[in-house]
């Protein structure tokens, strides 16, 4: 049997004394997608911190390609692109600038040339030399979005990735979603949409008081089951 | 990608970051410039006493504007969750580190050329420039290595401003201390002065190899 591209085994992590995620099991597969689901505070965004090598884990063992996430976290890093709730970008610089600067932190051969290319697959091209200071929410979450594919991750983490987008940006992203995964690259994203959930995933994990209170795949649920599931979870 | 092109792509991010923003040079500057005049008015500078009153002043200037700015280092970015992101970036902690020291020294050190004349000019002591030079790059550098650690440490907490002064002043004692006999010893010949410049290098070797060992745990949350 062969191991899953993505192993999360009794992954536990508290701040002080509060326990956030409290044994965390789950796997994908190489070029799986999917989808996290779970209430406010169930611990969405501190997994995907630590599966990003933001955050160390408390306790339990992470695997991502035969790769410990704690003991060789920089090549891990290599093959994980994350767009985080926030944009996070450096607002003193332009968009093309702050593309840039990250296309060289990744070692990215002809940084210029990929930043402007991926500029023009968000459909920012004519806003490259603007600083991200004066970029709307969506067009910095798409510019976010643009960074993180900026080193061709295998892995892509997203932490509800459609917030903040217009239809415009709503298409931009599953476009790329799209290509990323028809060249093989796994995803794993959370949201609150369960119809987005069910559309753009190939699995369910629920997560609640920071365990995995329910993981399905998605190829034989329905809307209407995952929503009674949901409610019965976070109940 | 080596350290060194790591270092130069975070220095060189930081340094267009600043010129555009100006937040950290502007008000490290003019701080510096308003301690120096309250000195110049606050003390009887009279021909005898000056050269004992001029290096403390010009140093506790130095060390109060560098804390303005030490202080925002990585707390603004921390602020903004750019720091977060640059984390998730493949590079070696160091390089982060080195690059955040040498940008504080820069920035530093482009306060102190700006109030070096007016320093002259108000307290009106001789010295060697020539002399007085290497003393301040060394203590800029010296105050900085240790400033950086602790900024990122303290840029986690809520109450960043009040405990990085705490955390760094201590510290700083030795290297403050001898800047301050170095400088005056420029103004004012002394017989058996120490060698304070041998132990301001000693200073910068041990805090610069510390802090760059530690920087990568300290970041860690």
């Amino acid at each position: 049997m062969s191991t899953p591209y993505l192993e999360i085994r009794g992954v536990k992590k508290g701040f002080g004394l509060k326990p956030i995620l409290r044994g965390i099991d789950l796997s994908i597969e190489a070029g799986e997608r999917l989808a996290l689901l779970g209430a406010n505070g169930a611990g969405k965004t501190t997994l995907l911190r630590i599966l990003a090598g933001l955050s160390k884990p408390g306790a339990g063992q992470i695997t991502l390609d035969g790769l410990d996430l704690v003991q060789q976290t920089r090549k891990i890093q290599r093959k994980v692109g994350f767009v985080a709730h926030q944009p996070y970008l450096y607002d003193d610089l332009t968009a093309l600038e702050n593309l840039i600067f990250f296309a060289r932190m990744y070692a990215v051969e002809q940084p210029q040339a990929r930043a402007t290319n991926l500029l023009v697959r968000v459909g920012l091209s004519k806003k490259a030399r603007e600083r991200a200071s004066s970029l709307s929410r969506g067009q910095s979450q798409r510019l976010a979005l643009a960074r993180a594919l900026l080193h061709s991750p295998q892995l892509l983490l997203l932490d509800e990735p459609d917030t903040g987008l217009d239809q415009e940006g709503l298409e931009v992203l599953h476009t790329l979603l799209r290509e990323h995964r028809e060249q093989g690259g796994t995803l794993l994203f959370t949201t609150h949409d369960l119809e987005a959930a069910l559309k753009r995933s190939d699995q369910i994990a629920m997560l609640h008081n920071g365990r995995v209170a329910y993981q399905q795949a998605t190829s034989n649920l329905e809307q209407e089951s995952i929503r009674q599931v949901y409610q019965e979870v976070v109940r | 990608m080596s350290l060194f092109s790591q270092v130069w792509t975070i220095l060189w991010k930081d340094i267009r970051c600043e010129l555009r923003s100006k937040q950290m040079w502007a008000g490290m500057g003019l701080f510096a410039l308003l301690v120096l005049v309250i000195f110049n008015f606050a003390f009887d500078l009279r021909v005898d006493n000056k050269a004992a009153v001029a290096p403390g002043a010009l140093w506790v200037a130095f060390v109060f504007a560098s804390f303005l700015g030490l202080g925002r280092t990585i707390a603004a970015e921390r602020e903004k969750g750019s720091f977060d992101r640059l984390l998730l970036c493949p590079v070696d902690r160091k390089a982060i580190y080195l690059a955040k020291l040498l940008g504080n020294v820069l920035f530093i050190g482009v306060v102190e050329i700006v109030a070096l004349p007016v320093f002259a000019i108000l307290f009106n002591v001789p010295f060697s420039l020539g002399g007085l030079l290497p003393i301040v790059l060394l203590g800029t550098i010296g105050i900085a290595s240790v400033g950086t650690l602790f900024s990122a440490m303290a840029a986690a907490t809520q109450a960043r401003e009040l405990l990085l002064p705490i955390l760094v002043f201590p510290l700083i004692v030795p290297i403050v201390i001898a800047c301050v006999r170095a400088t005056g010893a420029l103004m004012v010949v002394t017989a058996n002065e120490p060698p304070w410049l041998g132990l301001i290098i000693a200073f910068d070797a041990i805090f610069l190899s510390l802090s760059t060992i530690l920087f990568e745990y300290v970041i860690e949350e």
